[in-house]
């Protein structure tokens, strides 16, 4: 990979002021942006490295909402919001492997917004709120498309809130080489409806299947969505699965997940 | 270039990195310690886990100036003090957990680190475990009864016996 200066600030009005440089990126566990560039396909000037950032890193919940700071793992997650709000600490204790959790951020898979990621999906589902070093974006408006955020230049992922619905599960159809998902949904049951987020199948990255939510807001059971079915135009195709099998498969892991969530 | 600084196997270890120096590279062209693999360089095949501060990371996959100020430990730091295999070692040897041995340094860091905090796993939770640890001499079963045995448990028949 090309040569980069690496950054690494304690504070986040430090990371902040070294991102406003040219071609500065922030630096998360760097579990996706390290082999991008190793491919070169990412080539910053400057990796703001966010670990070092002690005000980013942390899960606590208070009043139905769980908040996990920036910088913090995959694995700590799965860890230490299993009381608060297990079904996503179960999603993450299912991305990639143990090594990789223990590095990735959830700031980091936010930003990169992969259109087959967890977290994705994970938020969207369960309705929440990314915080940032200069504002609150809700998760309805914060996923815009394939690799693409709300996000400005230079803007950090500080936290990230999540409304801690009554009943969650997350189910990942998984690439087998990857780890990610082919079609992953997280289905959240709140007291004022459900919602089911769907990763890995649209080419148009992480969406809300919203004729399942008003199916599942009225009977919150599998059969509620046995009839439905998904348009596979827009859907994604490759070597994996056909856009087909995807859209096939979003109705089987959203009806898995029902059932899970019980 | 900048030094970067870092505890290694106990020892404290110095030695100048660039931005893009991965740990790996650090480890095994700076300090010279070649125990730790580089099997696929794209963080799937796990040949390069060391410990990272007690947790198991991909050493090809984090950059070493990111280690500076780290407890590292490698395989070359798993051996008992006077020099006789550890019981996770010992284990693949009297198992026969490894054919061609690329991948047994990252299995047995992994091995480490699953029984540091599960210490008398199920088959199951170590096949899951080793997900991101890839033996192409398709080894998994006698790696599987390694780490059984090496967390004191019985070693059962398992599958494909």
């Amino acid at each position: 990979m090309y040569d980069f200066e690496l950054v690494k600030p304690s504070t986040v009005e430090e990371a902040v002021k070294a991102l406003s440089g040219d071609e500065a990126q922030p630096l998360g566990g760097g579990q996706t942006l390290i082999p991008t560039m190793k491919q070169r396909l990412a080539m910053p000037g400057t990796l703001v490295s966010t670990t070092g950032i002690a005000s980013m890193k942390g899960v606590s919940a208070s009043g139905g909402v769980l908040t996990i700071g920036g910088a913090t793992t995959h694995g700590t997650v799965a860890k230490e919001a299993a009381s608060s709000y297990p079904g996503l600490a179960a999603m993450a204790a299912n991305i990639g492997d143990p090594a990789v959790r223990n590095r990735g951020t959830i700031g980091g898979s936010l930003a990169n917004n992969d259109p087959a990621a967890c977290y994705p999906a994970g938020l969207l589902g369960s309705g929440g709120t990314v915080v940032t070093n200069s504002r609150e974006i809700d998760a309805d408006d914060y996923f815009q498309g394939l690799f693409t955020t709300a996000l400005e230049e230079g803007e950090l992922i500080t936290a990230v809130r999540f409304n801690i619905p009554e009943a969650s599960n997350y189910q990942k159809f998984e690439q087998p080489a990857s780890r990610f998902a082919l079609v992953g949904v997280f289905v959240a049951k709140h007291s004022d409806g459900v919602r089911v987020a769907v990763t890995g199948a649209s080419e148009e990255g992480v969406f809300r299947w919203t004729e399942a939510e008003e199916a599942l807001s009225s009977n919150f059971s599998p059969d509620a969505i046995s009839g439905l079915s998904v348009d596979a135009s827009g859907m994604m195709g490759d070597i994996h699965g056909t856009p087909e099998y995807r859209a096939h498969l979003v109705n089987v892991m959203t009806g898995r997940a029902v059932k899970a969530a019980g | 270039m900048p030094t970067v600084s870092m505890t290694v196997n106990g020892k404290p270890v110095s030695g100048e990195a660039e931005g893009r120096t991965l740990l790996v590279q650090f480890l095994r062209e700076t300090l010279g310690l070649t125990g730790t693999h580089v099997g696929c360089d794209t963080s799937q095949c796990g040949a390069c886990v060391v410990h990272v501060d007690g947790e198991a990371v991909k050493s090809c996959t984090m950059f070493a100036a990111e280690a500076d100020g780290a407890e590292v430990k490698t395989i070359e730091g798993m051996a008992n003090a006077d020099g006789s295999l550890s019981v996770i070692q010992q284990a693949f040897q009297d198992h026969h957990g490894l054919q061609c041995g690329f991948c047994t340094p990252g299995m047995v860091m992994s091995a480490a680190a699953l029984l540091k905090d599960n210490p008398k796993p199920s088959e199951a939770e170590i096949r899951d475990y080793l997900e991101g640890n890839i033996c192409r001499c398709t080894g998994y079963h006698n790696i599987v009864k390694a780490i059984l045995a090496a967390s004191g448990q019985e070693v059962t028949p398992i599958a494909a016996e």
